[in-house]
């Protein structure tokens, strides 16, 4: 009898947690690794207290959430300690909170994953977070808002650290609505300004998108495998033979709809320029080094639903290789700082998404180059804040020029990231970005060459944007307003950046030691296949790459450096104009959804031919017009809404007649 | 012509015991009439309040007492006896059955909540939302007079209780007249209780006659229908035109398709799904807003359950004709009330359109045709019914110069001046969203989930424009919290009154299950599960 | 002419006959005092006025009257189809009926109490 809604779930397995076959069996947790949930509890606790606590707080409420989000920190790194201890097998440990839903057969318990996967993310996420919230105290001082934003920095913590340490995509999918909120939040924190109001909204409705993926994926795993924990969705996955591909082909599309809209990755990438509206350490936590890049977590997290479907595989890595080599293009054109380096993210992200499609080969990569970029996007975003500290909130790199002198500290230690964003060795790009290349050049017949030729040609663009951005802010002629006066920041907002500058140096020449980072990751993403050589020799890839990263310093060199950069932007070529306008995308989802939709409810309610005004971006407005027109029927007459159920009736009832 | 044989009776049997919890209610209800009539006017808010709490009380007792032991669960509670003349038949008109009691349980108890929010008195003699004397002008001789005369507010718990009596019979009886007469039992109080708003009084009595004239327009769709359906099958009761369907074809075939259309028609009319959505917006905002939370929950909850038995007992052999127009209503509703409610500007009619969008989701489980659907919708209706019973509570307490203050812009930074009650509004608003933690994730997971498992390619389009829609109004709900947490309070801002007891106690209850629900939703669902099985 | 429906007209002839009658009587028994009032061409003991009193409306005092009137006609309906069958039915419909009395006496009840008969 009990059937129902519980037995909307097939048979599911008793709940032990761990991964699918080809992973390393997880065990259940012992020792510190019991506390897991201290790591989301305690930032959490942070975010409520500030935000119940009201003004009382205001003292003692942004230093009371940098402490807690270094104390999560501490948890993980213990917990991190913990599972060295032990044997590579016994690494993954599963953490049961409680039973969240048990209705007939379908069981589901809350419970945490703490494996090799998500430890990276926790040490990533704790640690750079921890090291925003310190910046944070300097660079917001004076904002009489700061309680808020410290209580939105821990949501977001809390959240992201649910997101990568959830054991099921319900509980994930919990964690992900969690970031996009506080992300939301903090790109509308300064909501006074219209504009930004507006980049928020933007963000968000192209998320909803994104989210609307993740959930049908959620539910195409719940129909297909009863259940929707890793462990079983996973497993079975692995398991499944190619009958089910039109299937699983569908649930790979969606997951990576649901990471395309989080990661900014084509073509749902049109709001992160925009959200640059944030307060600049949001920029660099969030919109750089941690939530954008859920999406490839999601992809390697989920890698035996894409080995199973590799036509998805095929579009997670063409998805990468056009985002890397858009947001390259939309980065050389960018007078913006930030946007410039939000254009930077995107494509680098785009470098992770096409390790993550290239399948096991890629995998540890994509991880990798993650975590590094984490470490020196992070620096660089924060130097860039730095850098508009100093210059009175300016962001035209144009207006800039010749601040190395001025800002010694912010000079040095974005220099640094951009050395490693380069991949020049022995920098940490170079072990991470390389790798991606030259995984990118194994395969067979035309994908080697398109692929590989896209991220090699990325490197080459790369090089070019990030050293015009660098030499137009540091370098050059000084192009400063007259009441500029550039001053290096406090020690609170430097120290920061030092410790970020210093992992971009080392973090990949200590973590490549001995392989060390890919093997330890391997027990989830799978070895390395044996035998897989790029087809073009390594020697002779490593020199190309280096000859084309150097041509591109060149390039920026003799353009922003040596010669003089006008103040106001010259008319530029056909490919710089769209460039400028993010290669038109905005326009292109006005053409291909707002018009359309628009003049659809035109015809439909026969109403005036005035434009749709005030209106947010491609998607809301076409809901917001649909409402505002449709809205003239509710006109407040009993007559008319008589008539229309009358009509309905007779509409409906006709159809059908007609139909049979 | 020939003489017809006089007709013999055909005695009914009732099992009392199987009906006690309506019989509960109809009694608290009549009793209520009488204090009314004769209790002293300063005691007479305390007696009506306790004795409609007590008699719900007293009812849901009645019906886990019935829904308990296995011999009366199943048990038909009451038949009618009728002939035509050759045989005797004997038919049941109520069917005490899984979905029956589970929906009478649920509306007892979010009637509970219902009657403590009107009866918030601020101080006051009787409710405050209410005026004595609705068709006069505010403040004028006539609504004294009628003071005077020793009317009062209070006779809104009568009306209320016969509302629920009405409501409980609706998703119970198990032929077509008995619906339309409970249809009508649960309507005529409701057209009163909308028109008696003591402020804004215009938009109230608007409210009322609109309700009340559309109301009798879809009513005479359902007769409609109701004869259409008896031409076909000669009969009014489920169990017969069910046979008659399978035991077709008939010369009547015709009949058939208009018949059962126009009879849904009654019903979504209720539900307020689109094209028979109309009055939701006016209504909602013009009655009295506890009486529009009392509405939103129990009579979309009421009206459900008999589209539920409709659809899967009554009609489910002929589920090839009227499928479709259905789908096209679910899917007309779920766009229509998404999309509209992004343009609201007033929070009474953000909630309507967001009741309308949310009626086109239960419409999806409904389509589902399985007993996974039932269980999903019963247990929507419960989760929902308890948010937007606490979301107008709530919205009942912003105040500005002593009235409610509906209109967005007021709201603006609620959430800095009143962080609790904006914090609970926000996490009601969070579960309309459907945001995971929420009662909103797990039935609309629910519902959509079902629709993909069982309703085959068309349960699955609907599900996805199901999920597309509550992705848009996710956008409208974000917006409110936004408003009242991150804008800036206007000068002359509003305040939020402190209530009573009752109503803390309604509202908080409200949104702990909202929480409860989508924290540990396993126990409901099972429930839900288990009383998901209609008998015939 | 089939039989059964000639019981019909015999009583359709007699309620016509009982109507005609006490309209005949009252012409011939009655008092006949004539004033202006009862001169009108609209009469119903009441002065007309151009427009009626408040403001237009017609005092609800009339629907109150009408409805307690239908309520009671109901009542009657569905007592006359018992007492014909009072026999068969047996004690279960006379408890039934009592109920269906004391509830209409309830909305009686309300109806006095709260005023409704009191016409000012």
């Amino acid at each position: 009898m009990h059937t129902g809604m519980g037995s909307l779930a097939h048979t599911v397995g008793t709940y032990a947690a761990g991964l699918a076959a080809h992973e390393g069996e997880a065990h259940a947790a012992t020792g510190f690794t019991a506390y897991a949930w201290l790591l989301v509890a305690l930032p959490l606790a942070g975010a409520t207290m500030l935000l119940l606590g009201g003004r009382r707080t205001d003292k003692f409420g942004p230093v009371v959430a940098t402490a807690l989000s270094w104390a999560a920190f501490v948890v993980g790194a213990i917990i991190f300690v913990e599972m060295l201890g032990r044997g590579a097998d016994s690494r993954a440990q599963n953490v049961t909170l409680y039973e969240w839903v048990t209705a007939g057969t379908f069981k589901l318990s809350a419970g945490m994953l703490v494996d090799q996967l998500s430890m990276v993310f926790v040490l990533l996420v704790t640690f750079v977070g921890s090291l925003i919230h310190v910046y944070s105290l300097g660079y917001m001082e004076h904002d009489p808002d700061k309680r808020r934003f410290f209580a939105y920095l821990n949501l977001f913590v809390g959240a992201m650290l649910l997101l990568v340490l959830a054991n099921s995509y319900l509980l994930l999918y919990v964690g992900w609505e969690g970031v996009g909120l506080a992300s939301y939040l903090l790109i509308g924190f300064w909501n006074w300004n219209p504009a930004y109001a507006t980049a928020a909204n933007k963000a968000f409705v192209v998320n909803r998108v994104g989210d609307f993926g993740l959930t049908v994926a959620l539910m195409l795993m719940f129909f297909h495998f009863g259940a929707v924990d890793f462990q079983t969705v996973l497993g079975k996955s692995a398991a499944l033979t190619g009958a089910n591909q039109g299937f699983m082909t569908a649930m790979g599309l969606m997951l990576l709809l649901g990471a395309c809209g989080k990661s900014a990755q084509f073509p749902l990438q049109s709001w992160l320029g925009d959200a640059m509206a944030g307060p600049t350490p949001v920029s660099a936590l969030i919109h750089a080094a941690t939530m954008v890049t859920a999406g490839v977590y999601l992809i390697v997290r989920s890698a035996p639903i894409f080995e199973a479907a590799p036509t998805a595989q095929l579009v997670v890595v063409i998805v990468g290789a056009i985002t890397l080599l858009f947001g390259a293009i939309v980065g050389c054109a960018k007078d913006d700082i930030k946007k410039a380096l939000a254009a930077s993210t995107m494509s680098q992200i785009g470098y992770m998404m096409l390790a993550a499609g290239l399948g096991p080969v890629g995998y540890a990569f994509a991880i990798f180059h993650l975590l590094t970029h984490g470490f020196f996007k992070a620096g660089m975003f924060l130097g860039a804040g730095s850098v508009m500290h100093g210059m009175n909130d300016k962001v035209d790199m144009r207006r800039f020029g010749g601040l190395s002198g001025a800002m010694k500290i912010t000079w040095a230690t974005f220099g640094l990231g951009w050395l490693a964003i380069l991949g020049v060795p022995p920098f940490s790009g170079y072990w991470s970005k390389d790798k991606i290349i030259e995984a990118a050049f194994i395969g067979e017949g035309w994908r080697p060459w398109v692929f590989g030729g896209a991220a090699l040609i990325g490197a080459g663009i790369t090089a070019f944007y990030m050293s015009r951005l660098f030499f137009m802010t540091f370098h050059g002629k000084k192009r400063w307003d007259a009441d500029d006066h550039p001053h290096e920041s406090p020690r609170i907002m430097t120290v920061p950046m030092i410790v970020l500058a210093v992992g971009s140096a080392f973090l990949g020449l200590i973590l490549s030691w001995n392989d060390m980072f890919v093997s330890w990751l391997e027990p989830v993403t799978g070895a390395e296949p044996e035998g897989a050589h790029p087809v073009v020799p390594v020697p002779l890839l490593l020199t190309l790459t280096l000859l084309l990263v150097a041509g591109g310093v060149f390039l920026a060199w003799m353009r922003y450096w040596r010669d003089d950069v006008p103040v106001t932007a010259p008319a530029g070529s056909l490919v710089t104009q769209a460039a400028r306008k993010d290669l038109y995308q905005d326009q292109v989802n006005e053409a291909l959804l707002m018009r359309p939709g628009i003049h659809l409810t035109r015809s439909l309610v026969f109403a005036d031919s005035k434009g749709v005004d005030g209106a947010v971006g491609g998607l809301a407005a076409l809901v917001g017009g649909t409402s505002s027109r449709l809205r003239k029927l509710q006109n407040g007459f009993a007559r008319s809404y008589a008539l229309t159920m009358l009509a309905g009736v007779v509409a409906i009832l006709g159809a059908l007649w007609v139909i049979s | 012509m020939t003489a017809v044989a006089p007709a013999a009776f055909q005695q009914s049997n009732v099992d009392y015991v199987a009906i006690l919890p309506m019989l509960i209610v109809a009694s608290a209800a009549l009793v209520g009439v009488l204090v009314e009539a004769f209790a002293p006017r300063r005691r007479r808010h305390v007696i009506q309040v306790s004795l409609a709490v007590v008699g719900l009380l007293a009812a849901f007792a009645a019906v886990v007492w019935v829904a308990v032991d296995p011999n009366k669960v199943g048990h038909k509670g009451l038949t009618m006896g009728f002939t035509d003349g050759t045989t005797n038949h004997s038919v049941f008109a109520l069917a005490i059955d899984g979905p029956a009691l589970f929906m009478q349980g649920s509306i007892v108890l979010m009637g509970v909540l219902g009657i403590l929010t009107m009866a918030e008195r601020f101080g006051g003699v009787g409710p405050d939302a209410f005026t004595p004397s609705g068709a006069s002008t505010p403040g004028s001789a006539s609504e004294s007079a009628a003071a005077r005369a020793g009317a009062l507010t209070s006779e809104v718990f009568p009306l209320t209780m016969f509302a629920i009596f009405g409501m409980m019979i609706f998703p119970t009886t198990n032929d077509l007249i008995g619906m339309f007469v409970a249809l009508e039992v649960l309507s005529l109080p409701l057209y009163i209780l909308s028109g008696l708003a003591r402020r804004r009084r215009l938009l109230s009595q608007e409210a009322s006659l609109k309700y009340f004239l559309l109301g009798a327009f879809s009513s005479a769709f359902f007769l409609f229908g109701t004869a259409l359906l008896y031409g076909y099958a000669g009969s009014v009761y489920f169990g017969d035109l069910s046979k008659a369907v399978a035991t077709g074809p008939l010369a009547m075939n015709g009949l058939l398709l208009p018949g059962a259309f126009l009879v849904f028609v009654g019903l979504l009319f209720k539900v307020g799904a689109v094209p028979f959505h109309a009055w939701t917006p006016d209504v909602y905002q013009g009655a009295p807003t506890p009486v529009t939370g009392f509405m939103a929950a129990c009579t979309k909850a009421a009206a459900f359950g008999a589209i539920l038995r409709l659809a899967y007992v009554g009609l489910d052999t002929a589920r090839w004709e009227w499928t479709n127009a259905v789908v096209i209503v679910a899917i007309l509703t779920m766009v229509v009330g998404s999309v509209l409610s992004v343009t609201q500007t007033d929070m009474k009619r953000l909630l309507a359109y967001s009741s309308i969008a949310h009626a086109g989701f239960i419409l999806v489980g409904v389509l589902a045709f399985d007993r996974k659907g039932v269980g999903a919708v019963l247990f929507y209706l419960v989760a929902y019914g308890f948010s937007t019973i606490a979301a107008f509570g709530i919205v009942s307490l912003v105040r500005q110069n002593g009235g409610e203050a509906t209109h967005l812009s007021q709201w603006a930074g609620l959430g800095k001046r009143y962080p609790l009650t904006a914090g609970a509004f926000a996490f009601l608003m969070l579960a309309f969203a459907g945001i995971p933690l929420t009662s909103g994730f797990v039935s609309k997971f629910g519902v959509f989930s079902a629709a993909i498992g069982t309703g085959g390619a068309t349960g699955t389009t609907l599900a996805v424009i199901g999920v597309v829609c509550s992705a848009i109004t996710v956008f409208v709900y974000a917006r409110v919290i936004v408003l009242m947490f991150f804008s800036d309070a206007p000068d002359d801002a509003v305040e939020v009154v402190t209530p009573s007891m009752a109503t803390t106690f309604s509202i908080a209850i409200g949104t702990l299950i909202t929480l409860a629900l989508g924290v540990l939703p396993s126990s409901l669902l099972d429930l839900a599960d288990r009383a998901s099985q209609f008998v015939r | 002419m089939s039989e059964p429906y000639v019981p019909i007209l015999f009583m359709l002839g007699l309620g016509f006959a009982f109507a005609a009658l006490s309209v005949f009587t009252s012409l011939v028994v009655g008092p006949k005092r004539y004033n202006r009032a009862k001169l009108e061409a609209y009469e119903c003991g009441i002065q007309p006025s151009p427009q009626a009193a408040g403001g237009g409306r017609i005092p609800i005092k009339y629907y109150l009257t009408a409805m307690l009137f239908i309520v009671f006609d109901i009542e009657s309906v569905f007592l006359y189809p018992f007492a014909v069958a009072f026999n068969k039915l047996g004690l279960f419909a006379l408890v039934e009926m009592v109920l269906f009395i004391l509830t209409v006496f309830v909305a009686y009840a309300y109806v006095w109490r709260r005023g409704g008969l009191d016409w000012d």
